[in-house]
């Protein structure tokens, strides 16, 4: 578990391409209760103008956590997260799907032993999520 | 149509408490491809301080989504659902959810706007046990494509 006193602003934690396919999509879905069509339903995402069947922003959101979950080590240290989805992640329907590129660095060290981590997440090139910051308690 | 503005500072009353299960956590975990042990293994979570098994953090969105679903579908409130996208979310934490929490949610409209085209609305849910003990705050805004008034 990384400590307050050891870490420094500026430093990347992590950094991961993420697959996301159709069926994570399915399966996300599922555990969520999420079940708009327009994460499931190539026909129906086309009908309101989307290039193709999107991810849902809130599993974008999600695996971009985990990085965070996995340094921190213990997921109840995450004091505040939050995104703006800047862009849909269309994922196509073949076997490799869409690939989330997340990393996450220190941006400051914040009182009471507090640190703000900037996530960035990227596909196709394009920021999906933006403004995607967590507040995490350190030892 | 244009959302009613006259819902800008509306409260929702209280829903009904959202029982939170071991193994809906284990199910969420796996969906989204976390493999700590606290979402699993009481054990682990209680090594890390926690009293039972604990829930990822973007688990909240499935107990605060019944609550801000009351205004997602008040037909009052008119949002057409249909070209409705999640542009922001946020969470605030208390502490984590925990299994065996019996969670409900009060509903906030923060705000209503229009910016190009779109209806945008700020929604607020304040989620805590049945006793009143804070858990989580969520808000959220969600854009309704192209359906407000032309100006």
């Amino acid at each position: 578990m990384p400590r307050y006193a050891d870490v420094e602003a500026g430093t990347e934690i992590a950094a991961r391409d993420l697959p996301i396919r159709r069926a994570d999509l399915v399966r996300y879905a599922g555990a969520s209760g999420d079940f708009n069509v327009i994460h499931w339903n190539e026909r129906v995402a086309r009908e309101v103008g989307l290039p193709n069947v999107i991810a849902h922003g809130m599993l974008t959101m999600a695996k971009a956590a985990n990085l965070l979950v996995e340094w921190a080590g213990d997921p109840g240290r995450v004091e505040e997260y939050g995104v703006r989805f800047a862009k849909p992640v269309v994922v196509p329907d073949d076997d490799e799907g869409a690939t989330v590129t997340v990393t996450a660095k220190i941006a400051k060290k914040l009182e009471d032993n507090r640190v703000r981590v900037d996530i960035e997440a990227r596909s196709d090139g394009e920021k999906v999520l933006s403004l995607a910051r967590a507040v995490v308690r350190l030892d | 149509m244009p959302l009613d503005s006259s819902f800008i500072g509306r409260e929702y009353p209280p829903t009904a408490p959202y029982e939170v299960g071991r193994e809906k956590i284990r199910e969420f975990a796996d969906a989204i491809g976390d493999e700590h042990p606290a979402y699993r293994d009481a054990e682990a979570a209680r090594g890390l301080g926690h009293p039972d098994v604990i829930a990822p953090p973007t688990f909240a969105i499935v107990v605060a989504m019944p609550v801000v679903n009351q205004a997602a579908f008040d037909p009052e409130l008119g949002l057409d659902y249909t070209k409705v996208v999640h542009g922001e979310q946020k969470f605030s934490y208390s502490r984590p959810i925990t299994a065996g929490d019996r969670l409900v949610g009060v509903l906030h409209i923060d705000n209503i706007r229009s910016a190009a085209g779109n209806d945008i609305l700020s929604v607020r849910a304040e989620v805590g046990t049945e006793a009143g003990e804070h858990v989580f705050t969520s808000t959220g805004m969600l854009v309704a494509r192209g359906t407000a008034e032309e100006k």
